[in-house]
């Protein structure tokens, strides 16, 4: 089917073009900078509205740490006025480009309607943690404002989380509100040596516990480690932990961190270049970035789960895995088929998580459930709400669910 | 005092039925578990926000989830008010029951369930206080980082519900930032499970949702929270300054140049005298305003970010710096600040706002609440978080001149509004409540409030959760 693509320019045309598909019931695919369109499951709408041309930072005074942008806005834009002034999103957006393909712009946008973070969520909070204030069209064409930009809100019901990570199925974000801080002045990262999968959960754990502020903590075991920085790391299964900070206070726990880890084993220290590009790597899922007719698979689960669940399914099937938030965020890569049905009777086994299909062909993606499905209860409140905010279920139907019964709530009748 | 914020109107045909009501609900708990006699459902009447009461119809105080969820079940069924409770510690009377209301208290849902250390979470039932959870996980060296000046007695239940801050969460977060999963009840009774270990769950953010939502979504009976090492050391250091401009800009400067301390707490000058003298907590008395910085982690480390705060505090004219010599001094330093409410209370009655402001805009907010108190003919104490621009201006009064007590209110409303008018918002961390409900007009347009009562609506269709809070009683759909 030919697609008509529309480009709104401000946010009273936005609304009037969601509007008029409100009242005719007409689906609407959204669409920032398109490099997630491949996530998720494979929207069916005859018009797209391209949100690129929404674009430019509205508010940034540096000392107040808040940044406001529209939401076509690329992330590289505000990534460069950011680093102009020493400051950064804390929660180091993963760019999927890597491993999806696909040469567009990220935008802002699309980074809080995925709720796209990375290594550092694991102490700074994921994208919605950041989030502050949002502007949205709902499906009926009105624009509604929540949040503010301020740190501390608690004014009426957080309608900003409830956006984030929504996909683009409660309303289109027009403008976006959110915290930023001051980069680190320096990071190191500890490289542990030769642990397997278990070991290293154990040793993620312990160091967690420390009081010496690990960032982000990873594991690579042997099959990945190669695939990371261009080989320099080796064979050995590698573990991660990222020390972010003053010059003074990344000195002093560099080397309290690695007495404490001298009990696991052999560690050496990358300095804060080589640091920043490994966690890079980790962060855009690197090894799985070659073979892109391999299924991928995001898992959420306890941090000592991880680990877990990668032995019980190799015992199954053909997988490839490393993990990152102390264990807790599994990049499974499958060797054929996506086992979602495999997977998921494992998470629920082992205590319960979510598993994501982040990479597979839309066919695949439009014939299991790309989301972990949800139990009734919450699944029938998630369609209530998304009825509330978007009566005729025009705003990327099927991105989420493929049914009214599913969590991303009712889908709108395709014609 | 006269009344100025109204109340939904009690349903005559439910107070005319509370025996049978009663009568069912006490079926439905363990002997002793409901409170009916009106002398014993005094303690209920209010919270922190002592100006409104309401006697409840009754107050059910259930010992698991199931008799929260049978409770539930039955009020939607017959469309009676729900208000749930922790600790009653609402600064802004969102535990305030209403006459027709059946009060849940989660006070006997008080155990920690589960610690998890390897995951560094914590699973704890709602009644649970936010202090005992640091206290289980102190000799393993982890906390729970949101600390509301109540924490002795306000409950996670509670906090998850306001989704309360603290003096630390300028570098930790407040409640939503730390919370991992909740069990919940909702309208009709099912109970679900929304997140969990994992740190982030599938499908929309409820969890986001739900905190914060004051009781209006439904009951929270467990949560798991997340856990976090503890520093080596924290070391609070006094900053005195001549202005609170002064104060306010060096607040501006440490954190714009990169340094974050776990928390900058502003006073003035009332507000030092008041600590002071209930404290003795040494702090410097010639000085306008007083910050309060602490900074973490090892020895080196602290000393190595103190010396960069103190160039800077230097710079704009700071005239008395003090830090504390032992745990004891720093214990003090803590005492007199978190106790800041309840020493105001011994020398007058007061309101607390909660208003948040950009960060640019504390020294003209902190001007121009001077200007409206004394307009007012009252005083003021400021106290508050000014490394995240929440401020807590306390108005003095007293309670038994109801004119004066209806001017503080007045004054009140007017800070609020200029912390929206500043670019901030009503309520930082103690939540709307029936305190700042009528103001919400001032912050959000219909529509915004339409939609967000329309999520409510999604979770509660008829509106039986703590229906007098949050949204304006005038504008609200037909439910």
């Amino acid at each position: 089917m030919t697609t008509e693509i529309a480009r709104p320019a401000s946010e009273e045309e936005l609304a009037a073009i969601v509007a008029s598909a409100g009242r005719e019931g007409e689906p609407l695919e959204i669409v920032g900078g398109g490099t997630r369109r491949g996530l998720g499951r494979p929207v069916q709408a005859a018009r797209t509205v391209d949100l690129s041309a929404l674009s430019g930072i509205t508010a940034y005074n540096p000392a107040e740490l808040v940044m406001s942008a529209r939401a076509g806005t690329p992330l590289s834009e505000i990534e460069a006025e950011l680093d102009r002034n020493g400051q950064m999103l804390t929660f180091e957006p993963m760019d999927h480009r890597l491993l999806l393909g696909g040469d567009g712009e990220p935008t802002i946008g699309g980074v809080f309607a995925a709720n796209v973070s990375g290594p550092r969520r694991l102490s700074a909070g994921a994208a919605r943690d950041s989030l502050l204030g949002v502007r949205f069209v709902n499906g009926s064409g009105e624009v509604i404002k929540s949040g503010g930009r301020v740190m501390k809100n608690v004014t009426g019901l957080d309608l900003v989380k409830l956006l984030a990570g929504s996909w683009g199925t409660l309303g289109v974000l027009s403008e976006v509100t959110f915290k930023v801080l001051p980069k680190p002045e320096t990071s190191a990262t500890l490289v542990v040596s030769g642990l397997n999968d278990a070991e290293a959960a154990a040793a993620m754990a312990s160091a967690m516990a420390l009081s010496v502020e690990v960032s982000s903590a990873a594991h690579l075991p042997t099959s990945v480690v190669n695939r990371f920085m261009g080989g320099a790391l080796g064979w050995e299964p590698a573990t991660l932990l990222r020390l972010e900070g003053l010059e003074q206070s990344v000195m002093v726990r560099k080397e309290k961190l690695a007495r404490a880890m001298a009990a696991y084993g052999d560690s050496r220290l990358l300095n804060a270049q080589e640091s920043a590009t490994i966690w890079r790597e980790v962060r855009d899922v690197h090894p799985f970035a070659a073979d892109r007719n391999k299924p991928v698979w995001r898992v959420s689960v306890a941090p000592t789960i991880g680990h877990q669940l990668v032995a019980a399914l190799r015992l199954r099937t053909g997988v490839d895995a490393y993990y990152d938030w102390q264990g807790g965020l599994v990049w499974l890569q499958m060797e054929q088929d996506v086992e979602d049905e495999l997977l998921r009777a494992f998470i629920s086994k082992l205590g319960g998580g979510h598993a994501m299909l982040v990479r597979a062909s839309d066919a695949v993606r439009a014939s299991v459930e790309v989301f972990e499905p949800q139990p009734a209860a919450l699944a029938a409140l998630s369609t209530r709400i998304r009825a509330q905010l978007d009566p005729a279920g025009i705003l990327n139907p099927g991105r989420m669910t493929a049914g009214p019964a599913g969590s991303g709530g009712a889908d709108a009748p395709v014609n | 005092m006269s009344e100025m914020i109204a109340f939904l109107a009690p349903d005559p045909a439910i107070l005319k039925r509370r025996a049978a009501i009663l009568a069912d609900i006490g079926d439905m708990l363990p002997p002793d578990a409901l409170v009916t006699e009106a002398r014993e459902l005094v303690p209920f009447e209010t919270d922190a926000f002592v100006s409104y009461r309401r006697l409840p119809l009754a107050v059910a105080l259930p010992e698991t989830t199931e008799q929260v969820a049978a409770i539930v079940k039955y009020c939607h069924r017959e469309g009676i008010p729900v208000i749930p409770r922790g600790a009653g510690t609402s600064l802004s009377g969102g535990a305030i029951p209403q006459e027709d209301a059946v009060v849940i208290g989660l006070s006997r849902l008080n155990r920690i369930i589960e610690v998890d250390l390897p995951n560094r979470c914590a699973r704890v039932q709602a009644g649970v206080t936010n202090i005992s959870i640091s206290q289980a996980v102190d000799a393993d060296g982890f906390f729970y980082a949101p600390d509301p000046s109540s924490q002795l007695a306000c409950t996670i239940g509670g906090n998850i519900g306001m989704n309360s801050g603290g003096a630390h969460c300028l570098k930790y977060g407040v409640t939503t930032n730390n919370l991992l999963g909740v069990r919940m009840v909702l309208f009709d009774g099912s109970i679900v499970e929304i997140g969990g270990k994992a740190l982030d769950a599938s499908g929309y953010d409820l969890l986001g949702l739900i905190c914060g939502s004051e009781g209006q979504l439904g009951i929270v009976t467990e949560a798991t929270v997340r856990l976090l090492a503890k520093p080596e050391g924290a070391r609070p250091v006094l900053f005195g300054f001549p202005t609170s401009e002064a104060a306010g800009a060096c607040v501006s400067e440490v954190i714009g140049t990169g340094i974050i301390p776990v928390a900058i707490e502003f006073m003035d000058k009332p507000a030092i005298e008041i600590c002071e003298a209930f404290a003795h907590a040494g702090y410097p008395m010639d000085v306008e305003a007083l910050l309060i910085v602490e900074v973490e982690g090892s020895e080196e480390e602290m000393d190595a970010m103190l010396a960069r705060i103190v160039d800077i505090a230097k710079r704009h004219g700071v005239t008395a710096i003090k830090e504390s010599q032992s745990a004891t001094e720093a214990a003090l330093i803590w005492k007199g600040r978190k106790s800041a409410f309840g020493a105001t209370g011994r020398i007058a009655d007061y309101i607390c706002m909660d208003g948040t402001v950009p960060l640019g805009q504390l020294s003209h907010v902190l001007k121009e609440t001077s200007v409206i108190v004394a307009k007012y003919g009252l005083r003021v104490a400021n106290v508050f978080h000014a490394g995240d621009g929440n401020m807590h201006p306390l108005i003095l009064f007293n309670a038994n001149d109801p004119e004066e007590a209806h001017k503080a209110e007045l004054a009140g409303n007017d800070i609020l509004k200029l912390c929206v008018d500043a670019g901030g918002c009503l309520t930082g961390e103690h939540g709307v409540g029936v305190e700042k409900r009528d103001l919400m007009t001032h912050q959000y347009a219909p529509a915004d409030l339409r939609q967000q009562m329309d999520v409510r609506s999604a979770f509660d269709p008829k509106w039986i959760f703590n229906p007098s809070k949050v949204f304006p009683l005038e504008g609200r759909q037909k439910q």
